[in-house]
């Protein structure tokens, strides 16, 4: 496993609140994701997981706390200034644009990098440069996640894994820091869910990106993330590497102790998926 | 005078917080603009007239049965066009599109069968004669007005805040999939809260035809203006904050018209709606149901 | 030949103009729909642009340039203070701000000494005409066609599709929006100040309620998967009442009608089609 190199944490999370009603969904949390790592973030269902996204990507905001990324404070971006900053997400849901083509969908997570203007009205040359680029960009991106072949397709048509796999192609367009995954692996098959740990691995060694993920199969988290963090009703209860993670007794109490189906002690699969 | 014009103003008020009371608890537990609701306001109005003119009732059966007759096709719009929508979990904007559609469709449908004139209740329909209290005078209708219409208020906001039924209502305007495993039945929740918002509108639209004794198809489409109005200043889906609204606003429209000029009246209702999107979006009160995009 | 085809334009000429007035509305309304929002203003943009068009004509023999100009100018600005507020909340804001925007300046104009009061302005220059009309539909048309294939274009459906998603891939939703709304009021505005130059008159209750909601039923029949698509829409629902006689009385029924039956049962309108998004 990589060890995390001595500068600065990526993602510093601190003190972060949100209460609905009453509710403390995510209750003054703190945690660091050092650059070029997997940060695992786990705990049962309704642990504030996605909630604990939606206030690190800016599609909710936070009661309190803040979040910093690369040393800049985010409170108070909206969604799309912290994408330019270098902040990518996918969704737990599946939300692809589904009535747009793959690389139509590609494309618009290249949005913040393109600056096209009046251009568009008179088709000038920068904007059809521009245009070939990113479509070129798209393209690469494409095959990366091995949809190459999809391009043309509408999005809504794809398999479930590929759309999956597509959420994270549109994701990496937005040309990244840090990319969140809400579980990734959701409704995957044994064959998908072993592919798509390829990809994430290729991601972080090959591309030097940070991930912070949360995902219910334990045998991917465990053979994945660097670190882990894991959150019960709303709150940290342990933070630490795989091992640690799995030998601290409040986890086993809280999490693996409860015999749901996230603490079965499943195989990683050791067959190599047939991607379409 | 000051103290007659406060007086008016409170009656007129009161119409409109009755009028935006049905339309915010609509919202607030369908999540929907629906904007047949000032067809309701109409039809109420008209079935009252209908049953004063064509059956000779007195005004205290018109009032409920006109009321009755706006619920029920308020349960009808919402099952025929929106059941449809919310099973297809259809953005907010296809429902009030729906209703939009249906809204023309009604008011040229009452305007083909009913024509455009106006019309007025039968002389002596009502007669409550007048009350002097030091120089104000209040009118008997007024009096009903104001009476039916805080009436109304009170059991509404008494039977959403401190009953088992409000309470299930509540529930499904929360979280609708959370109140189903409660054993609520959503569904018929949904036709309640049609029901009682229809029936609300249709007795405000009773009230206001009987305080300007003018009826008319479109009657409703310049009233839903002031009840746009009430219930963003009150707050999208705040009941309470949609009568302290009402009342608000009647008292300015009341006051513009005696001190400024009745011109300006017909636009208080919209710069209020504009002054409160821009400085107070989520109502004086700041609980509207409404989150932020 | 000739001859023939000039009977045919001054028997049909209110039709012709009404076909291209009704085109340019029904792209205005279909920019805001791009976006994912509503806007029930466009009837009254176009009041604006009326009255301020031809108020200019009228009373300073203003050029009609001036007077398009300015038509396209004071509804932007009207849009940015009716529904510049609403933009960083729900739809659901915008839709309820534009209608009251509708019956107010129904008011207004009603009230209006200046502006002909209850009896509306007459007496309105003829300007601009077939020419002008169908000219800056074109120009409309093959504008947004090249908007809409490009990354901008891509932003909008990507807006109307999901608002959440579209945020995070970084598009900046709040300008959007109000870009949208700011050009689709001056369109509307341009539209009216058309209009009001090819028909001589203008009244207070041309631009209502109902107004808006026809002007919406366009975009909804012809569908917004490219802008052609509620062009057509605005063509079909502009000749139907002419064709089909026994109709006209029932108009406004059967806009609401289809209004119902499009979004219930047909949301990509009648002519499906989707516009590529790269340019």
């Amino acid at each position: 496993m990589a060890t995390p190199p001595p500068t600065g944490p990526l993602l510093a999370v601190e003190g972060l609140t949100r209460r609905f009603q009453g509710l403390v969904a995510v209750d003054a949390v703190d945690f660091a994701v050092a650059e070029g790592t997997v940060h695992g973030l786990i705990g049962p269902n309704g642990a504030g997981k996605t909630t604990l996204f939606n206030l690190v990507s800016g599609v909710l905001a936070p009661s309190a706390g803040s979040v910093r990324l690369d040393g800049r404070a985010l409170d108070g971006l909206p969604p799309y200034r912290r994408t330019a900053l270098g902040l990518a997400r996918t969704f737990q849901n599946i939300r692809v644009f589904s009535e747009m083509t793959v690389l139509e969908n590609v494309m618009t997570g290249l949005h913040t990098r393109l600056t096209a203007g009046w251009g568009i009205l008179v088709r000038s040359p920068a904007f059809r440069a521009e245009e070939r680029a990113a479509k070129a960009r798209a393209r690469d991106l494409l095959a990366f996640v091995g949809l190459a072949e999809a391009a043309g397709t509408r999005a809504g048509d794809l398999a479930y894994g590929d759309q999956r796999r597509l959420e994270i192609a549109r994701a990496l367009a937005c040309e990244p820091r840090l990319v969140l995954l809400d579980e990734p692996a959701a409704g995957m098959n044994p064959a998908e869910t072993h592919a798509l740990l390829g990809l994430l691995r290729r991601l972080r060694d090959e591309r030097g990106l940070t991930l912070l993920l949360v995902e219910h199969d334990m045998p991917l988290v465990m053979s994945l993330c660097d670190r882990l963090t894991v959150l019960n009703f709303g709150r940290r209860i342990a933070d630490g590497t795989p091992a640690e993670v799995r030998a601290h007794p409040a986890v086993i109490e809280a999490y693996l102790g409860t015999g749901g189906h996230d603490a079965g002690p499943r195989a990683v699969p050791q067959s190599r998926g047939t991607a379409p | 005078m000051l103290e007659q014009q406060l007086v008016n103003g409170v009656v007129l008020g009161a119409t409109y917080a009755l009028f935006a009371i049905g339309f915010t608890l609509m919202f607030g537990v369908m999540g929907v603009i629906n904007l047949t609701y000032g067809v309701y306001f109409a039809l109420g109005a008209f079935a009252a007239l209908w049953s004063t003119q064509g059956l000779g009732l007195p005004i205290w059966a018109a009032l409920p049965l006109g009321a009755a007759v706006a619920g029920v096709l308020a349960v009808a719009v919402d099952t025929l066009l929106l059941t449809r929508l919310r099973k297809a979990k259809a953005p907010e904007l296809a429902s009030l599109m729906v209703t939009l559609g249906a809204t023309l469709f009604l008011y040229a449908g009452m305007a083909a069968a009913l024509g455009t004139e106006i019309r007025r209740f039968p002389a002596g329909v009502f007669d409550g004669g007048a009350y002097s209290l030091g120089a104000v005078r209040i009118g008997g209708t007024q009096v009903l007005i104001f009476g039916a219409a805080l009436v109304l208020v009170v059991a509404l906001l008494a039977l959403v805040r401190g009953s088992r039924l409000g309470l299930a209502i509540r529930a499904v305007a929360e979280n609708p999939d959370a109140a189903a495993l409660m054993g609520i039945n959503g569904a018929l929740m949904l036709r309640v809260v049609s029901f009682l918002s229809g029936a609300i509108g249709g007795a405000a639209g009773v009230l206001v035809g009987l305080n300007f004794n003018a009826i008319q198809p479109f009657m409703g489409e310049h009233m839903m203006l002031r009840g746009f109005a009430v219930i963003i200043v009150g707050g999208l889906g705040d009941l309470r904050g949609a009568l302290l609204a009402g009342l608000l606003l009647g008292l300015a429209e009341v006051l513009t018209a005696a001190y400024l000029s009745s011109t300006l009246k017909d636009m208080i209702a919209f710069a209020l709606l504009v002054a409160t999107l821009w400085f107070r979006p989520l109502g004086l009160f700041g609980r509207a149901a409404a989150k932020r995009a | 030949m000739w001859e023939a085809l000039d009977d045919f334009y001054w028997t049909y000429q209110s039709l012709i103009h009404g076909i291209g007035v009704n085109g340019i509305l029904a792209l205005s309304v279909y920019v805001v729909l791009a976006v994912g929002q509503l806007s029930l203003g466009q009837a009254a943009f176009m009041g604006v642009g009326a009255y301020t068009g031809a108020l200019l004509s009228v009373k300073f023999g203003a050029p009609f340039a001036l007077s398009m100009a300015a038509a396209a100018a004071v509804p932007a600005l009207l849009a940015l203070v009716v529904g510049g507020p609403t933009l960083r909340l729900t739809g659901v804001y915008l839709a309820i701000a534009t209608i009251g925007l509708g019956e107010i300046t129904r008011i207004v104009f009603l009230n209006w000494d200046y502006a002909g009061g209850a009896l509306g302005l007459s007496g309105i220059p003829e300007r601009g005409g077939v020419g002008a009309i169908y000219g800056t539909l074109a120009v409309l048309l093959a504008g947004l066609t090249l908007v809409a294939r490009s990354r901008v274009g891509r932003a909008m459906e990507a807006m109307r599709e999901d608002e959440a998603a579209a945020g995070v891939m970084g598009v900046n939703l709040p300008r959007y929006r109000l870009t949208a709304l700011v050009a689709s009021s001056a369109m509307a505005g341009v539209a009216g100040c058309l209009s009001a130059h090819v028909s001589s008159f203008i009244g207070p209750n041309e631009y209502g309620f109902e107004a808006a909601v026809t002007i919406l039923s366009y975009a909804l029949l012809g569908g917004i998967g490219s802008p052609l698509a509620p062009v057509l829409g605005a063509t079909i629902l502009t000749l139907l009442p002419e064709v089909l006689r026994p109709l006209a009385d029932f108009r406004l029924m059967v806009n609401g009608l289809i209004i119902v039956l499009a979004v219930l049962f047909m949301p990509r309108g009648i002519l499906p089609w989707r516009i590529a998004r790269t340019g």
